[in-house]
């Protein structure tokens, strides 16, 4: 029952705004220390599993690293927006009159949903699609629609636009049959003892993608709404 | 064989350019703490798989106390005020280099699966994808320099801009993983899945249904990942009881119980390359303000989740 000492110190760090990186090595050490407690535990036991904790926690940051690798991508992002492509997206945009900053992002919806959903993950990403160019898309769009936009609104844009990457992502891979969850359940279902296909796993994911897109959709119009009424003022 | 080492190797030595950059840039006046913080990720990169695990640890934890006491700062390059010209002078070659990566690892994960050398395979079958991915960020910055015939100094430079942008933030993701190798061997699941098991009301169908589809989403908020949350969930839950006790459908039940941990994926900071990174790399105010505008979404799927679920799983 200690062990949740960890998930509260996560809990509280993050409510406190405290720094997420150092949240996690206290998290960390905090749950390896209060797995040892017993009865009649002694600080050199306590230490001990302090120790055993960084450990673990060092392995774990090790065998990760290849999800910071995509980092690499950082110089070729900045050589491309010292030559304007920020700005080429934007001009782009205001060259289809018409093309709202909603429904734009409601077309990217769907095509990262699709794209997702036949194994293609690797098209979009926060740092290859997002910043470049969908954010500043987003963006010109919402100034046309709504000249003078305020510094919230343009936020709130940039926030769609990000949040539109993730949850045309999550919505649509589960109906790919390869991917990792889908893999995941049949393993686990198999070691209970229940053979599934991945075929059938990847078919009910399809409800959810649709109420998806027809709920993140919605939200996506009703943003144009907003900034439409943002002009109107 | 190609595989992740190659991919650390390149990745360490840009991350020990950028700890040069850093100690060089006066513009910075926090430039040694960020030389010491990407100096500390270049050696983890470089010699981590040599170092023993309690090194690593530590230099994880000296990179958290350098960010936990705000040791990181930013250059300020001199603005730069000919984007739009530039912009106008390439038109939409520009787009060329910035679609080279998605392309090149498309076709690397289903060209290079196959390819052997000596009966030896080329590529790490595993890693197909990031060493794609790997190849392809390398010959995008690659064209990218010949086109716009400028040394790989300056690209060097603008991926630094961005990297102090991005800050510590940028290694957050790798560190939540890693707490959560801490968080399985310490058993923190299987503690979680016996109180859920034990606390909640599940007397019939339908509330067996929402405890799960809500467990998985709130146990999803707090590991950050729904891979975590759903063996111990579903072993807790679903099993026995929806599939079990109520004769649920399997397929059905563990395929919206996926989807309803992701759900929890949107609403959590732990889930920091998903919603912290996108918040810095836009330069939003509010470190939040991707979550924020992503709970209604989430909250309004996780209840259409659970409808779908409790209308699907006992009919099919």
């Amino acid at each position: 029952m200690w062990v949740l000492l960890g998930v509260l110190v996560v809990v509280v760090g993050f409510a406190a705004r405290q720094n997420p990186l150092s949240i996690v090595v206290v998290a960390a050490l905090v749950t390896g220390v209060a797995a040892v407690i017993a009865p009649g535990v002694t600080p050199a036991v306590l230490l001990a599993g302090a120790g055993e904790t960084l450990a673990v926690l060092g392995k774990g940051f090790k065998d990760n690293r290849y999800i910071s690798v995509t980092w690499m991508i950082l110089p070729l992002i900045g050589l491309l927006e010292r030559e304007g492509l920020q700005e080429r997206a934007r001009v782009l945009i205001q060259k289809l009159a018409g093309l709202t900053s909603g429904l734009l992002l409601l077309i990217y919806l769907i095509i990262r949903q699709v794209t997702a959903a036949f194994g293609l993950t690797s098209l979009g990403g926060h740092a290859q699609m997002v910043r470049p160019l969908i954010a500043p898309m987003a963006e010109a769009a919402a100034e046309t629609q709504a000249p003078g936009l305020t510094d919230a609104s343009r936020n709130r844009v940039k926030a769609f636009a990000a949040a539109t990457d993730n949850i045309g992502l999550f919505f649509g891979e589960d109906i790919f049959m390869a991917i990792a969850s889908i893999l995941l359940i049949k393993g686990f279902l198999e070691t209970n003892g229940i053979i599934v296909t991945p075929f059938a796993l990847s078919v009910w994911a399809i409800p959810t993608a649709i109420a998806a897109l027809l709920i993140h959709g919605t939200r996506l119009l009703l943003l144009d709404r907003a900034l439409n009424r943002e002009a109107a003022r | 064989m190609i595989g992740l080492p190659v991919l650390y190797v390149l990745a360490g030595l840009l991350f020990a350019v950028f700890a040069i950059g850093s100690a060089t840039d006066r513009t910075n006046p926090k430039r040694w703490g960020n030389a010491v913080f990407w100096g500390l990720f270049a050696v983890s990169f470089l010699a981590g798989t040599w170092l023993s695990d309690t090194v690593n640890g530590l230099l994880l934890v000296a990179m958290a106390l350098a960010a936990g006491f705000n040791l990181l700062g930013k250059g300020q390059p001199a603005p730069q005020t000919d984007r739009a010209e530039r912009a106008q002078r390439w038109g939409n070659r520009l787009f060329v280099p910035a679609l080279i990566p998605p392309a090149v690892t498309l076709a690397g994960t289903f060209l290079l699966k196959g390819v052997e050398i000596g009966g030896q395979p080329l590529v790490d079958p595993k890693q197909v994808t990031l060493v794609s991915l790997g190849l392809g960020i390398v010959l995008a910055t690659v064209a990218a320099l010949v086109m716009f015939r400028a040394s790989p100094a300056v690209a060097v430079r603008e991926g630094r801009r961005l990297m102090d942008q991005v800050g510590w933030a940028g290694l957050l993701p790798q560190a939540l993983a890693a707490l959560g190798a801490v968080f399985v061997a310490a058993k923190v699941g299987d503690v979680i899945g016996l109180l859920a098991g034990e606390y909640l009301p599940l007397n019939g169908p339908l509330t067996a249904v929402c405890a799960y589809t809500i467990g998985m989403a709130v146990f999803t908020a707090i590991m950050g990942n729904a891979f975590a949350a759903f063996p111990v969930m579903t072993a807790a839950i679903a099993l026995p009881l929806i599939i079990g006790q109520y004769g649920g459908d399997p397929a059905i039940v563990c395929a919206i119980g996926m989807l309803s941990g992701f759900c929890g994926t949107l609403m959590t900071p732990m889930a920091a390359n998903f919603n912290i990174v996108p918040a810095v790399l836009l330069d939003l105010p509010d470190r939040n303000g991707v979550i924020r505008v992503q709970i209604p979404t989430a909250l309004a799927l996780l209840a259409t989740n659970t409808v779908l679920m409790y209308a699907l799983a006992f009919r099919f």
